[in-house]
């Protein structure tokens, strides 16, 4: 496999000795609980407490924000959460609770906030103390972002806030949200402004969390209401009408074509939950008798999941060629390619599964007799949330095709 | 044994991909091209080999033909990865040359224990040469060959011998009563009939060569460890030159969707074209991804060289096929004119996807080493 520590820096190199130790040390045994797939499908008070004792003690080594400044909560180092991120995978540590807020909210404040929020929020959004959610989405606005109608007033040195956020991953664990709304509704683009939100204080005081029930049958995202919360001026990030600009940035950094890598862990082994990946396709392929030989020596399924695996590869190899600039034509081309690809071929590796199964695949989590305990037809279904989230895989070939081809603009 | 991140894409390699880039660009524009190959539409027209010797004679002046050879046998030595970039950039300019051909029977004969350093020092020296290794059927197997070995006399035919009018020399995989050996043959040898295939793509030739008690030089005698172990370069190559072309494919219909109207709208603002374009990239992309990752593979990591090869092909294959068949059909009525460039490559693609394995091949290949060989 590949092996990046042959290109450290010298501040790479002893930083990646420094995680080395760490998480020979450090890493947190298995869990008391069955854990979730991702952070969005965190369930249960047990899960959660289990996943940020983990981020505290990652934070408080120093493996959580290396690269923002010291004053900020960060790290204050060069180009080290990638070595960071590495070195967690490789020692198969829990994933991080807090992605939005490390993903998305982090840069976003740190690029457009006032100096005193940044040094208020980003150290507890490190650590994960405060949970983050992102309220983007509304039931009138989803591809077409832009639209979004929840509406902040002025009073007095105040905002008055009225609306209805949907598909709120976290938002029954968040502290904070991260908030696309309108200030004037005269200007589609430069009427929008964004905010950052205190909303588990406010509960019950003009903010309202309902669960939304996901295709699975799952809790893990929200709907969020806001009848007349109170905020303060302080919490708006950049200028007034600037909220678009904002939004631009938060994207960018959640499809991983941002400026600052955002932390990242994982690859623990569960006993209950397994990747959706075709080295475990290939396992069921193996395990599975169909019509009396394994499925693993059926020539079409052979040759659909070596399709797979050469997507697979294909995609992993393009995050390395990503990092050598002398085999690349456009900076942007190949970063923005990464959650389409990612997303679609889980979707396509779970859907494989599931025919692979055969009759099988209508057993479900609940079934005894259910293959893999059910999992690949959930995963399959789940798949639909990656190909929907974070701008549908429609939005993201307009994105390549006009960012990167640099075709006419479709509406 | 571990891969270097960057490849092992180096500093010379990328001056190399630059220049050839310019090179190409500066001397070989594509009207040039569809003016020298192109002039004869007939269908039913022999297939002539027409090249640029002047240019061609510059690129061996660069060294171009013996970056692969070994510098114990008086070569450049250069990386797999290095000579990928170089043959990117030749597929994107499709320009008629032996320059792969040549490459392979490099790789072929630096596969070989011992026997080949003559045969390599020729090619150090600017000496042509191409594989005959392929019997009538076009099998993709290194064990099928129609020519056979006797008392140092080859007999048969060998097929689908790619730019063989335009080669010094062949390299021919013979069956012996011992198994399989490799013979280095002149193209002028008694004995020795070239007869040229009237083939569809215009940018490259193609013969059944025929050998009649051809006396030949025994290179190994052992032909299919050299072949299993130069393979995965072969592949890997020309998988490289089909990532070129393509990128040429989509740039030269994204341009055209850019410029042509219809409805008010250029092509480009409808998501029906729109869309499959960011395919047709996203395809190449993984080709490119996957070419350099076997290339480094063969260069640092031998173990996994052959699933690597397989890969890039299987991905080469696919792309050549998708970005042939979006560049005719983007360009509309004039992509289907023989006016348009666009044939060119589309031709030469799926010359490309078919030759040395295609796609369902290279895949069934690969599940054997991944899933296992059915009992």
């Amino acid at each position: 496999m590949s092996e990046s520590a042959g290109q450290d820096s010298a501040e790479q190199a002893a930083f990646r000795q420094y995680c080395r130790h760490w998480l020979e040390a450090s890493k947190p045994g298995e869990p008391p609980v069955r854990l979730p797939l991702s952070p969005l499908e965190i369930m249960t008070d047990e899960q959660l407490s289990y996943l940020q004792d983990w981020q505290k003690s990652a934070y408080d080594a120093g493996l959580v924000g290396c690269d923002y400044p010291v004053a900020v909560g960060g790290g204050g180092r060069t180009d080290c959460q990638r070595v960071a991120n590495e070195e967690m995978i490789r020692a198969r540590t829990p994933f991080m609770p807090n992605v939005i807020g490390l993903g998305m909210a982090a840069p976003t404040v740190f690029y457009h906030g006032q100096e005193a929020l940044k040094e208020r929020l980003l150290p507890r959004l490190f650590s994960g103390e405060d949970i983050w959610c992102q309220g983007f989405s509304e039931p009138g606005a989803g591809s077409d972002l832009a639209s979004v109608q929840t509406f902040a007033e002025k009073k007095g040195d105040k905002w008055v806030i009225n609306g209805h956020k949907v598909w709120t991953s976290l938002a029954h664990f968040a502290e904070w949200m991260i908030l696309l709304l309108r200030t004037d509704k005269s200007h589609k683009y430069d009427g929008l402004s964004y905010f950052v939100v205190p909303i588990r204080s406010a509960l019950g005081k003009g903010v309202t969390v309902r669960p939304l029930i996901k295709i699975t049958g799952e809790t893990g995202f929200n709907e969020v209401i806001f009848e007349n919360l109170e905020v303060e001026d302080g919490y708006r990030l950049d200028e007034l009408g600037k909220g678009w600009q904002v939004a631009m940035t938060t994207l960018l950094h959640e499809r991983g074509a941002g400026e600052l890598q955002t932390p990242r862990a994982g690859g623990m082994k569960s006993k209950s939950s397994h990747a959706t990946n075709t080295a475990n396709l290939i396992e069921l392929a193996r395990n599975t008798v169909r019509n009396g030989r394994p499925a693993a020596d059926d020539p079409l399924i052979r040759d659909r999941i070596m399709q797979l695996t050469i997507r697979e590869h294909g995609l992993a190899q393009n995050q390395r060629r990503a990092r050598v600039s002398a085999l690349q034509d456009h900076p942007l081309r190949l970063q923005l390619q990464n959650k389409l690809l990612a997303s679609e071929i889980s979707q396509d590796t779970a859907a494989v599964a599931v025919e692979v199964e055969g009759a099988s695949a209508s057993l479900y989590l609940g079934d005894e007799n259910a293959p893999a305990g059910g999992q690949w037809p959930m995963a399959y279904m789940n798949s639909y949330g990656m190909t929907i989230a974070a701008g549908t895989s429609e939005i993201q070939r307009n994105i390549l095709g006009e960012r990167v081809l640099g075709l006419a603009k479709s509406k | 044994m571990t891969q270097p991140d960057n490849f092992g894409f180096g500093e010379e390699a990328a001056m190399l991909k630059q220049s050839a880039r310019k090179f190409f660009k500066e001397h070989f524009p594509t009207d040039k091209l569809h003016r020298m190959v192109a002039s004869d539409p007939n269908p039913e027209r022999m297939s002539d080999s027409i090249w640029e010797r002047v240019l061609w004679q510059q690129m061996v002046e660069l060294g171009w033909t013996s970056l692969a050879v070994p510098e114990s046998v008086g070569g450049i030595g250069m990386p797999l990865v290095a000579v990928a970039g170089l043959v990117e950039e030749l597929g994107r300019a499709a320009f008629p040359c032996p320059l792969l051909p040549t490459l392979n029977a490099t790789y072929l004969l630096a596969a070989c224990d011992r026997g080949a350093e003559t045969a390599l020092g020729e090619i150090a020296e600017g000496k042509t040469a191409s594989l005959a290794m392929t019997n009538r059927q076009g099998s993709w197997s290194a064990a099928d060959t129609d020519v056979s070995c006797a008392q140092g006399k080859l007999n048969g035919t060998a097929w689908f011998v790619q730019d063989a009018r335009k080669v010094d020399r062949l390299l021919v995989s013979a069956q012996t009563s011992a198994g399989q050996g490799l013979y280095w043959v002149a193209t002028d040898a008694a004995g020795v009939n070239v007869r040229p295939d009237a083939i569809i793509d215009l940018t490259r030739d193609q013969a059944h060569v025929s050998f009649d008690n051809v006396v030949a030089d025994e290179v190994t005698d052992d032909g299919l460890a050299a072949l299993e172990k130069a393979m995965p370069a072969i592949w890997t190559l020309l998988a490289a030159d089909i990532t070129g072309a393509a990128e040429w494919q989509l740039q030269t219909t994204v341009e055209y969707a850019n410029t042509r109207q219809q409805f008010e709208h250029p092509l480009g603002f409808f998501q029906a074209v729109k869309h499959p374009l960011v395919d047709v990239m996203v395809m190449i992309d993984q080709c490119k991804s996957l070419v350099y990752n076997a290339a480094c593979a063969f260069d640092t990591q031998p173990a996994r060289a052959v699933e690597a090869a397989h890969m890039a092909k299987a991905s080469a294959s696919e792309t050549a096929a998708y970005a042939s068949s979006r560049s005719v059909q983007y360009h509309g009525g004039i992509g289907f004119t023989w006016e348009c460039f666009v044939h060119l490559y589309f031709k030469r693609q799926k010359h490309s996807q078919l030759l040395y394995g295609d796609a369902a091949w290279h895949r069934a290949q690969l599940a054997n080493l991944l899933i296992g060989e059915v009992a």
